[in-house]
């Protein structure tokens, strides 16, 4: 890890009107590092990470991405060409649903490829080998690229997401639930598969989730949420093995065993 | 004219011609851009050409001289009406010859002879956003536009040769206008692409259902789209047409009868009669005068 953090991020509140989405966070991510945003439902993480990749413009507080070129850029500043720019080339962005992530009525070739398009590759021959190589990767048989993902499972789809938001080789991705909604096999071989691309890309990421147990096998710090605020933090192992405020340790101990 | 209430020139109201010419002369300032306007109510149903219809009426002038074709036709159902449309509300001069028209609605054609300065080209377009069957949404498309984020186009070309093993888009082939915006040229065949770049006659194109109106001014770049690996190309054909003989021009295909009989034939129906008038004979020509001849022998 380098000693300059890649996202920082400075007292960020938002506000729906008089309602509290999130409020007061402040933290440091660093290259290579995994955040796991933890909370129960309604706990505003999802407000949290929105903030953070721009989809929302936060009420206060300021967050700071250190670019390719060195500078801290505050994002809410930042225009709307160059933040599109980085969304699809410096960030990544996976969806819980990855219906809302992928274009459904494409072949999952095109899915991959389309950042590389938008970033002005125009070889299709290359494009293609690319692809393939991806789909390869995130464990997707190659003669399945001219296949539409609506042919493909949930677990599939995600990894294919995986694979479009990896393509243009981000350093900062964010998931939302990424587990969500996959029963626990296809759950196990996801995270596995994320855990190695992270590891191999050297990627940063910040992950949304209510199962700790994708916080224990992701990330390597953690944020707990409550009523909008981070009511601890540190890390993973720490976090869920000596939880210190009482509401992690309800959510610890309510963990089911099986 | 008689005493009797009639239309204003050319049908529509002089402020509505007001406004239509203010949006063409933004499309004209901007290449490419879609600029949306206020479509009237025209006495023909959407996709019969009312946005060209209305582009036509605000910029036809006494003196001009209006060729109107559908398909490359100047006789069918399409270009009859408007060019008869035309004749009623405005009294001006009509012709099917190219060469003598000042003004040209089309509807899914170039013509085949080269257009010189001075001419206009309004085009009949159904759908103007290219983006639109990739992204639905108008507000994503405009900032796209806006943004210059064109690599969902090339996502389409992508997946034709995916699906094809080649780029199977025949007609509304993406062009990129003058290096900027990238522009539906209206569902004329691709093989009319080429004769859109460099153009000495004003192009104009207008869509009445969904409010648009662009341009392409005289003298400006028009390149189509597609991979380096898999170049832009025309159609070709295998024969010339068979009743004028001419070769590099766009076949209509004709069947002729149930056991699988055809006939391909200049779509461009004023420069297969040029030409013939010109002694230019297709294998397929009747030539009545001939054979009555050899029947007297």
């Amino acid at each position: 890890m380098s000693a300059v953090p890649l996202l920082k991020v400075n007292d960020v509140s938002k506000f729906y009107g008089s309602r509290i989405g999130c409020r007061n966070v402040s933290f440091e991510l660093y290259p290579g590092e995994v955040l796991a945003i933890v909370g129960e439902s309604g706990s505003g993480k999802t407000t949290l990470l929105s903030c953070l990749s721009t989809r929302l413009m936060p009420t206060s507080g300021i967050v700071e991405y250190h670019m390719r070129d060195g500078q801290y850029r505050d994002l809410a500043r930042m225009g709307e060409a160059e933040r599109r720019f980085l969304m699809r080339t410096d960030w990544g962005f996976v969806h819980q649903n990855p219906a809302d992530g992928l274009r459904m009525t494409v072949s999952a070739g095109a899915n991959v490829g389309e950042r590389l398009m938008a970033v002005g590759d125009r070889h299709y021959g290359n494009i293609r080998a690319t692809a393939k190589d991806w789909l390869t990767r995130v464990e997707i048989d190659e003669d399945r690229i001219d296949d539409q993902p609506r042919a493909f499972s949930g677990g599939m789809r995600q990894r294919l997401q995986i694979a479009r938001n990896l393509v243009t080789s981000p350093r900062l991705v964010f998931m939302d639930e990424p587990t969500g909604g996959l029963d626990v096999s296809v759950q196990a071989r996801l995270l596995d598969l994320v855990r190695g691309l992270v590891h191999d890309l050297g990627l940063a990421a910040i992950i949304v989730t209510h199962d700790l147990a994708v916080a224990r096998l992701l990330s390597h710090r953690m944020m707990v949420m409550k009523d909008g605020a981070v009511i601890e933090q540190g890390l993973t192992d720490r976090v869920l093995d000596d939880p210190r405020e009482p509401y992690t340790q309800l959510l610890v101990s309510s963990i089911l065993q099986v | 004219m008689n005493d009797l209430a009639t239309y204003n020139f050319a049908y529509l109201d002089e402020q509505t011609k007001r406004m239509i010419r203010r949006a063409i002369l933004k499309a004209v300032a901007i290449p490419g851009y879609q600029v949306p306007f206020a479509s009237r109510e025209m006495p023909m149903p959407y996709g019969w050409g009312t946005g060209g219809v209305q582009v036509t009426a605000s910029i036809l002038g006494p003196n001009d001289v209006l060729k109107v074709i559908d398909q490359g036709a100047d006789d069918t159902t399409n270009a009859v009406s408007i060019r008869a449309f035309f004749q009623k509300v405005a009294d001006v001069a009509v012709t099917t010859k190219t060469k003598d028209a000042t003004i040209i609605q089309t509807r899914h054609r170039i013509p085949e002879e080269t257009l010189k300065e001075g001419q206009t080209l309004v085009y009949q377009v159904p759908i103007p956003e290219p983006l639109r069957f990739l992204e639905p949404r108008e507000t994503e498309t405009r900032k796209m536009h806006a943004l210059e984020e064109y690599g969902l186009m090339h996502v389409k070309l992508y997946e034709d040769i995916a699906r094809n093993g080649h780029i199977a888009t025949t007609y509304a082939y993406p062009v990129k206008v003058e290096g900027r915006y990238v522009m539906d040229p209206s569902p004329t065949p691709k093989f009319d692409n080429p004769k859109m770049h460099m153009s000495e006659a004003l192009q104009l194109f207008g869509a009445g259902r969904e409010k648009r109106i662009y341009a392409v001014p005289p003298y400006t770049e028009v390149v189509s789209l597609d991979f380096e690996d898999h170049p832009f190309e025309i159609q070709q054909f295998d024969k010339p047409c068979a009743l004028c003989g001419a070769e590099n021009v766009y076949l209509d295909e004709v069947v002729l009868d149930d056991k699988g009989g055809r006939m391909f034939v200049c779509s461009d129906t004023d420069h297969c009669e040029d030409r013939r008038a010109h002694g230019h004979a297709g294998q397929m020509l009747a030539r009545p005068t001939q054979e009555s001849q050899e029947a007297a022998e």
